[in-house]
């Protein structure tokens, strides 16, 4: 962003403002992330940088923690990352299958009463997660399904849902319908065309609905929290839990790690993103 | 003249109209059968039970069943002077049965939350009943009445009748610190025991700051990154989405680390001098904790809205504005600001809801001045168990929000949310 030479010198003081106050935000919103990295190497037990550490002595940073992770004794670490995984691949899976087909008959023109459903759809988003959580946990409870993975999964697609409806929908908004035409009018049945010819087209945005409802399941506490026995304990309720009572070191490698794995599904997210605009021919 | 012209026939012998009429009702269906299973799902698991919520937030019966002669007798009772017999002997019979089946303790406790002093008269007369004192082919009131002196006062027998209805407000009107008088009208609590409003007040205040201070720190990022050339603007983009996929207890983690008070923004406060090293500040643990790590959470989703709004406004008019004779100023106020007011809506909306049904962050950096409504319901669901309340609450909120999103409903679409 080179300013024209002929600039005032106001504006020219203005403009570096500007800068500085975006490279402030830039920072505040990143940095937190990465003092994460150095302090879950720390040698020490304590939650700082300590005094080996500041001046890069080797001596004081160590693997201390992640091993702890792994192996550590008594360690919850190992179950939580089972159920948070199995939960939240099982979740995905039903909130692709609900939310893709719901998004296919909303995004049909002949679909009645749209804006309405749409609304009830996505509201799981936007209903305060503790309110979600306690309706959920006296339905769970009433039918038999609390403290179970069945109703941590089933609390999952309700709220992963939304974001596969949004995505798919988002990418069926530039659809050419008169391709699936084309398929039935050679004869394809209803069921081969969504195979062959839809699904292919829409793949990227049921994709990134899939990556977010993961996400979303993978990092969701407040539901979990109420629903969970100690055999369904998560990644998150573990955090949860040690950031209340002990927070050890060892919070920090889990979360160092999830840090890693939130990176690799935002490349994965944003590389789809980029697919889709290209298959729907939307250049930027 | 449209009687007379032909209708016009599908090789069917159908007429046209009606074919298409039919065609159309059978894509409707076809597109609501897709749409069926999880609108079903949704409902079953989620919609009902938030309406559930609703009848156990009002939901008085247990007193209306144990009591049913005494609630009966009352209804000829005009509650102004003391109960005749019938009553009295309604409410005999009824709690003779409540001690058989030991759940006349329950009974005390509710009449005592609707009276202080109903939990200790009651279970003298228990104590009486059980040692069968009270003859039953006397008067029964006037045996009652030398039970104790409460027994002789009307206020109590009021306090019984109006929990006669096996529907109350009551809950409701707690979540505003507000309770039924002994008359039945509606009165305030002591000022000094409003804990509600307050926890009310400065949910709606956090909530408030919160999406100013991200529109104030969003607004200007948004707009580098939607004038940026695309190779610098894709990479500044991650350390938006970064933070948006990561998370929420890393990050909830992450502001506990920097802020605490041997922390990293403490360190760097004593390094540059603004304060003394035997002083640091508390900056964890209290509303400054909940606004800078809520701030920094939910910043991702107003400068996405706001991002793609920017993105579609033409630099060139920026331009015309400038060469019409307006300072830089006067063009970005009068020309570009306006034009991105539909992606402020869309993320101040969108922060401001989701930030005052948040949960989590409070709950760990808040501490006791910087909790949510939200913590309140969870108290109140986890540690007290006053389930009805905790529904009370979490409706009195839910509908707070609903209104909101009716709103950006109409202003945005939810269908225009955007997700990175």
């Amino acid at each position: 962003m080179a300013l024209p030479s002929y600039t005032e010198t106001r504006y020219r003081i203005w403009h570096y403002f500007y800068i500085a106050i975006c490279t402030f935000v830039f920072f505040f919103l990143i940095a937190p992330l990465f003092v994460i990295f150095p302090l879950s190497f720390n040698a020490e037990e304590f939650l700082v940088f300590s005094e080996g550490m500041k001046r890069l002595d080797p001596e004081a940073f160590s693997f201390r923690w992640y091993h702890e992770m792994v192996y550590g004794t008594k360690n919850p670490w190992g179950l939580a990352a089972k159920n948070s995984f199995i939960i939240a691949i099982f979740a995905t899976i039903g909130s692709i299958i609900l939310g893709t087909l719901a998004a296919l008959g909303l995004s049909s023109r002949h679909m009645p009463y749209k804006g309405l459903i749409m609304a009830v759809l996505i509201s799981p988003m936007i209903v305060p997660l503790i309110i979600s959580g306690v309706a959920i946990f006296f339905f769970m409870a009433k039918v038999g399904l609390a403290a179970t993975h069945t109703g941590i999964v089933m609390a999952h697609i309700i709220l992963g849902t939304p974001f596969v409806v949004i995505t798919v929908t988002a990418t069926l908004s530039g659809f050419d319908h008169s391709v699936t035409r084309a398929a039935s009018s050679l004869g394809s049945n209803p069921f081969n065309t969504f195979m062959k010819i839809t699904l292919p087209l829409i793949l990227p945005g049921v994709i990134s609905g899939g990556l977010f409802a993961f996400v979303t399941s993978f990092d969701e506490v407040v539901v979990v929290l109420f629903l969970a026995g100690l055999e369904n304990t998560t990644i998150p309720v573990q955090m949860w839990t040690g950031l209340r009572e002990q927070l050890s070191p060892t919070i920090l490698a889990v979360a160092t790690c999830l840090i890693i794995l939130s990176t690799l599904i935002l490349v994965t997210a944003e590389l789809l993103r980029r697919r889709s605009e290209r298959l729907r021919g939307i250049n930027r | 003249m449209s009687s007379e012209t032909k209708q016009i026939l599908t090789t069917d012998g159908i007429p046209l109209e009606v074919s298409l009429k039919k065609a159309e009702k059978k894509n409707k269906i076809k597109a609501f059968l897709l749409v069926a299973p999880l609108l079903l799902f949704l409902f079953i698991t989620y919609v009902f039970p938030i309406g559930e919520m609703f009848t156990r937030s009002v939901d008085d019966k247990m007193i209306t069943n144990m009591l049913p002669k005494t609630f009966k007798a009352m209804e000829k009772w005009d509650g102004k002077e003391l109960p005749p017999e019938e009553v009295f002997s309604g409410f005999y019979s009824d709690y003779k049965v409540l001690i058989e089946n030991q759940t006349q303790g329950k009974l005390g406790q509710r009449l005592n939350k609707e009276k202080n002093g109903f939990n200790s008269i009651t279970k003298k007369l228990m104590r009486q009943i059980k040692r069968n004192k009270i003859d039953e082919s006397q008067s029964i009131k006037e045996q009652i009445m030398k039970v104790h002196k409460r027994w002789r006062d009307v206020e109590y027998w009021q306090a019984i009748k109006r929990t006669a209805p096996p529907y109350t407000m009551a809950k409701y009107l707690k979540g505003m610190d507000m309770y039924f008088a002994a008359d039945g009208s509606i009165a305030q609590v002591d000022e000094d025991r409003r804990i509600h409003r307050i926890l009310w007040l400065r949910t709606l205040e956090i909530a408030l700051f919160v999406t100013i201070f991200c529109f104030l720190m969003g607004y200007p990022i948004a707009h580098l990154l939607a004038t940026l050339p695309m190779k610098y603007s894709n990479l500044l983009m991650i350390c938006v989405l970064l933070p948006f996929w990561t998370s929420l207890l890393v990050r909830t983690a992450s502001w506990m680390i920097l802020l605490q008070q041997q922390g990293v923004v403490n360190d760097f406060f004593v390094m540059i001098g603004l304060v003394a090293d035997d002083n640091r500040p508390e900056m964890m643990y209290n509303k400054v904790g909940t606004y800078v790590a809520m701030t920094q959470i939910l910043l991702p989703f107003m400068v996405l809205p706001l991002y793609s709004v920017m993105k579609t406004i033409s630099p060139s008019l920026m331009r015309a504005g400038k060469s019409l004779g307006g300072t830089p100023f006067v063009a970005f106020w009068k020309v570009y600001f306006p034009l991105t007011i539909p992606g402020i809506g869309a993320g101040c909306l969108l922060v401001f809801i989701l930030a005052i049904g948040y949960y989590i962050t409070p709950a760990l950096v808040g501490g006791a001045s910087g909790t949510l409504i939200s913590n309140q319901i969870a108290y109140h669901m986890k540690t007290t168990l006053d389930w009805s309340f905790a529904s009370a609450m979490g409706l009195m909120l839910l509908s707070g929000v609903l209104v909101i999103y009716w709103i950006y409903n109409k202003l945005v679409g939810v269908d225009n949310i955007k997700l990175g």
